[in-house]
């Protein structure tokens, strides 16, 4: 078998574990397991990045996602419910007509708009400013590391400086309410 | 052709890699039994085998034999692939640590490290967060109040030393230039890092010895106020990968440690492997060392530490590497 085939199966597995995780995330009712396949989502699309050689956002993807931030968002279910409090069933009866048909109709337009997107779905011919063999010559990190800190270094302050003012206002909150 | 010998390569490299740390972390627990017992003026294990030597054989047969127990309160899928979990990770973690400079076998090229990857280093704190997961979950899916405290404990202290360890390492990185292993351990061959980073090394091994939770950072199984915390529901085979996960962890911590500050395989006279196996048993023995002399922590003092004095000074210490680096 060549590597193509091999990745495009590898491809498959990866894309119908992300689909089946996702779905299985937002329908489990124990607080904890949906976190759990979330961790496994984010780790089907870490596989993803890989076959598209982009072994640093791969790498990035699992430590900081898959690893940090779920793990705090376990250690807080864990904190608010020691329990193991399954979901309230309020969801499910409050729900009224109208709510129920707009949120079908939802689901319709985004059905129509994945199909018309999958059906003429073109490949582009421009070839962007780092294809993956300019990438691997450089080094993958390096490659990012050399557009965030020199194109993008404008919004990437930015965006920096937003998050620090998030930390900021949370502890302010926090502090208020005791 | 050239296919199928790359795939036997790797598979062979794998086998050979995987069964040396397995027997490797078999003798460290041993090891670590007879270290304690000097230290704390006993013997240590010595019914079994002259010095004990088969005592790891003895335990690895008994807790094989040992009857499995899942707990009636606990979550049965997690509760099994807890264990699981921190044993892959461990495993998985020596993957792209390298142990000696290319060879020539049968007329190949061959490079002593299973996967010689662009960005090696990440990849290691990519698994060792996930091998974190299986104490969080087992503790958690026992469904036992003190494994939960463990689950909860071990979570806390993981998200607060994890950082400090990245920024530790960065010290090393921009010396190296590079996030390939191998790459670093080639920028010390005239000097070892842990010239030019003394403090570093130093908190790398306080934050080392919180990444694998051990004395005086062993917060998820404080066995005298948690009855072992997060693996007290823990049984047979179970228990055992637990066991060998933390332990595979110690040793692939310790190769990590040679890798970025003690030259890695680098050294003179002897071979390339023999040095980096020799410098990993250093950096155990100092592990196995400080657990004897100092001891547990309080939990609150653990997260003031961290957040107060290990993550400032790690900071600091790369503010200060990145201006040395720049002007030179």
């Amino acid at each position: 078998m060549d590597a193509i085939g091999f990745k495009f199966i590898l491809f498959m597995i990866a894309a119908l574990v992300v689909i089946v995780s996702s779905v299985l995330m937002a329908t489990r009712k124990n607080p904890i397991h949906s976190a759990l396949w979330m961790i496994v989502t984010f780790f089907a699309m870490a596989i993803i990045y890989l076959l598209l050689n982009a072994q640093f956002i791969a790498v990035a993807q699992v430590m900081v996602y898959a690893g940090a931030i779920m793990m705090l968002i376990l250690f807080v279910i864990m904190m608010v419910n020691m329990d193991k409090g399954n979901r309230e069933e309020t969801t499910k009866a409050s729900w009224s007509l109208g709510k129920k048909m707009a949120a079908a109709l939802l689901m319709v337009i985004l059905l129509v708009e994945l199909l018309f997107g999958a059906l003429f779905y073109r490949m582009t011919a421009r070839v962007g400013d780092y294809p993956a063999d300019a990438v691997a010559a450089a080094g993958n990190a390096k490659t990012v590391g050399a557009l965030l800190y020199g194109q993008y270094l404008f919004p990437f302050e930015v965006a920096s400086i937003l998050l620090l003012i998030g930390i900021v206002g949370a502890v302010v909150i926090a502090k208020r309410n005791k | 052709m050239e296919l199928y010998y790359f795939i036997l390569e790797v598979v062979i490299k794998n086998l050979v890699v995987i069964s040396i740390l397995m027997l490797f972390v078999a003798y460290l627990t041993l090891a670590e039994r007879k270290f304690l017992g000097y230290l704390q003026v006993r013997l240590g294990p010595n019914r079994v085998g002259t010095w004990g030597l088969l005592q790891p054989i003895a335990d690895g047969i008994k807790s094989f034999v040992k009857e499995d127990i899942i707990p009636t309160n606990a979550d049965k899928p997690v509760y099994v692939i807890a264990p699981m979990i921190s044993f892959v990770a461990a495993l998985s973690m020596f993957a792209v640590i390298p142990f000696g400079e290319s060879v020539t076998l049968f007329g190949r090229e061959i490079k002593l490290v299973i996967a010689d990857v662009d960005i090696g280093i990440l990849y290691v704190f990519a698994m060792g967060t996930l091998g974190e997961y299986g104490i969080v979950l087992g503790g958690w899916s026992s469904g036992n109040k003190y494994a939960i405290l463990g689950a909860l404990r071990a979570a806390a202290q993981m998200i607060s030393y994890e950082v400090a360890l990245g920024l530790i390492v960065i010290g090393t990185i921009i010396l190296s230039g590079s996030l390939r292993l191998t790459e670093i351990v080639e920028a010390q061959r005239d000097v070892w890092f842990i010239v030019y980073q003394p403090f570093a090394f130093l908190l790398y091994i306080v934050a080392a010895l919180a990444e694998v939770n051990r004395t005086p950072f062993d917060m998820p199984e404080s066995e005298s106020e948690l009855a072992c915390g997060f693996n007290i529901e823990y049984s047979s085979m179970k228990f055992a990968l637990f066991m060998i996960a933390e332990y595979a962890h110690l040793v692939t911590v310790s190769a990590l440690t040679t890798t970025l500050f003690l030259g890695g395989w680098l050294g003179p006279v002897l071979p390339g492997p023999v040095w980096f196996i020799l410098k990993t048993c250093v950096m155990i023995f100092i592990f196995i060392w400080i657990r004897g002399t100092y001891p547990r922590m309080r939990y609150d003092h653990i997260m003031k530490f961290g957040w107060k004095f290990l993550f400032p000074a790690a900071l600091a210490n790369v503010v200060i590497t990145a201006f040395i680096v720049a002007l030179r």
